[in-house]
């Protein structure tokens, strides 16, 4: 019978929600990594048990984690359970904490500097990783959008970890900017129709796209608009807060930026805006229903400076025109003195049919809809503040 | 005078990094003298490679900013890495302590 497991990382620990195909009733597990900043856990597409999490603290820094038994224990990478954790000579048999910019003269075109707060250059600095990729073919390799922004691959599971350089190198890192919340890669798509092209987003630098697997990118933010930056359609600055893609037309992406919900219909080519009759298009994330890739969800809040759900009521947004009509949805969600966020990367759908439709928030709940979001559940209510869903299909 | 002999130092790990290095109470290292802080953490990282980033930084290998390193009733985190800890560390009388910031206000 087949079920879901939702991976929440919150503000302290992870959590394993699961159920059956139904999606009424959910089992918790956790906290796991009980303290930490979980910023995200993914599984791979290709063999579901295969779970890489990101772990991380301002005290301690970053730490990869990775389960090979859909999370029943976990390990970092290069020192399974039981195994020492040293070669016989004493040294480290993996690397999985470490992320070095590449700045080899071969393949990096160093880049050392980006615009910082007050315009001037400033050193790129690594910090965390945001969100954690699974290659579409192979559980080994997966990709890491990191803070102070960047991209790197690890193709051995985990145990060590390289920047793709031509990212950074292209030419305008030197004028990306952090956001108040800092610079990161936060979104990483790989277009299942052809996996040398890969789609990242960045705040607060915009959106970029690789056509020959992370060798060369090349911004794609024409037709963003943002007011808050001296010139409001340049090619990099834009403030992206995420993207979502259907893999049925993946040359169509969906876009919820700082303000404006945009669509492109040419791989990024160009952009318009869709966001219609929304209360407000500023939110962070955007998901596209697993069947119908002109069903699109938000969850708008009502200002970058007041970021909790227009007029105190949380409303998940429907589109089922690819944008611009939207209608809320709102049965089993708290339509009074509700005053949480959805951050961006906690949204997910699964691919039951009907669609079951995921999100958590900085209040510490989880709601699940298992009709495409006509109704909703609570799945949890009092979790640290959630920073990332994901749903997984079991078998 | 043997320069080289392997020294037992106690370290004190803060709560978060012995769940990570899947350490009770105090670690105990070999650490061939001279006994500096940077002799100390790199064997610790040696014995204890999942700890690699979390103290020090990779790249610069600078204390991270939200920790300290006491010993003795004293604060080293500024003393260079290369200082001679002192003699009661490298003696074993007293751990060398890594303590995190409090998360408070």
């Amino acid at each position: 019978m087949s079920g879901i497991r939702l991976l929440v990382g919150t503000k302290k620990g992870a959590f394993i929600c699961t159920s059956d195909s139904k999606r009424k009733k959910w089992n918790i597990e956790g906290p796991i990594f009980t303290g930490w900043d979980i910023f995200h856990l993914k599984g791979s597409p290709v063999d579901p048990n295969r779970i890489y999490a990101s772990q991380t603290s301002d005290w301690f820094g970053q730490v990869i984690q990775r389960s090979d038994d859909g999370g029943k224990t976990w390990h970092q990478p290069g020192t399974p359970p039981g195994e020492a954790t040293t070669t016989p000579e004493g040294f480290p048999k993996g690397e999985s904490n470490k992320f070095v910019y590449d700045t080899s003269a071969e393949t990096g075109k160093p880049l050392t500097t980006h615009q910082w707060y007050d315009g001037t250059q400033h050193p790129w600095e690594f910090k965390r990783v945001w969100h954690l990729e699974p290659s579409l073919s192979d559980p080994d390799v997966v990709y890491a959008g990191v803070e102070d922004a960047a991209i790197f691959r690890s193709t051995d599971a985990g145990k060590s970890w390289h920047e793709m350089p031509g990212l950074r190198g292209h030419g305008t890192g030197p004028q990306w900017t952090p956001g108040a919340g800092g610079m990161g890669l936060h979104t990483i798509i790989i277009d299942p129709t052809n996996h040398d092209r890969m789609f990242v987003a960045i705040s607060a630098a915009g959106s970029f796209r690789t056509d020959d697997g992370g060798k060369n990118w090349k911004p794609i933010n024409r037709g963003l608009r943002s007011e808050h930056i001296p010139n409001p359609t340049a090619e990099v600055g834009h403030c992206v807060h995420r993207i979502a893609q259907h893999r049925a037309r993946p040359n169509t992406l969906f876009m919820q930026k700082h303000w404006d919900v945009m669509r492109t219909d040419d791989a990024g080519d160009n952009w318009y805006e869709v966001s219609g009759n929304l209360p407000s298009d500023f939110g962070f994330p955007i998901e596209v229903h697993a069947h119908e890739p002109d069903t699109v969800y938000v969850v708008p809040i009502q200002a970058d400076s007041s970021r909790f759900p227009c007029e105190g009521k949380l409303r998940v947004y429907r589109s089922r025109t690819g944008g611009n009509e939207w209608e809320p949805l709102t049965r089993g969600l708290p339509q009074e003195h509700c005053y949480v966020n959805v951050l961006r990367d906690a949204t997910s759908v699964d691919k039951l049919d009907p669609c079951g439709i995921y999100f958590g928030t900085t209040g510490g709940q989880v709601y699940a809809s298992a009709d495409s979001g006509d109704s909703w559940t609570a799945v949890a209510e009092h979790l640290p503040s959630v920073v990332s869903v994901e749903a997984q299909m079991l078998a | 005078m043997d320069t080289n002999a392997a020294k037992k130092i106690r370290v004190v790990l803060p709560y978060h990094l012995r769940l990570l290095a899947h350490v009770g109470g105090e670690v105990q290292l070999d650490v061939v003298e001279p006994i500096t802080q940077r002799a100390v953490l790199d064997a610790l990282e040696r014995r204890y490679p999942m700890l690699c980033g979390t103290i020090r930084d990779q790249t610069s290998g600078k204390r991270r900013p939200f920790l300290r390193y006491y010993a003795c009733q004293e604060d080293l985190s500024l003393e260079s890495p290369d200082n001679p800890l002192p003699a009661a560390v490298a003696g074993g009388a007293e751990p060398f302590l890594i303590i995190g910031a409090i998360a408070g206000g």
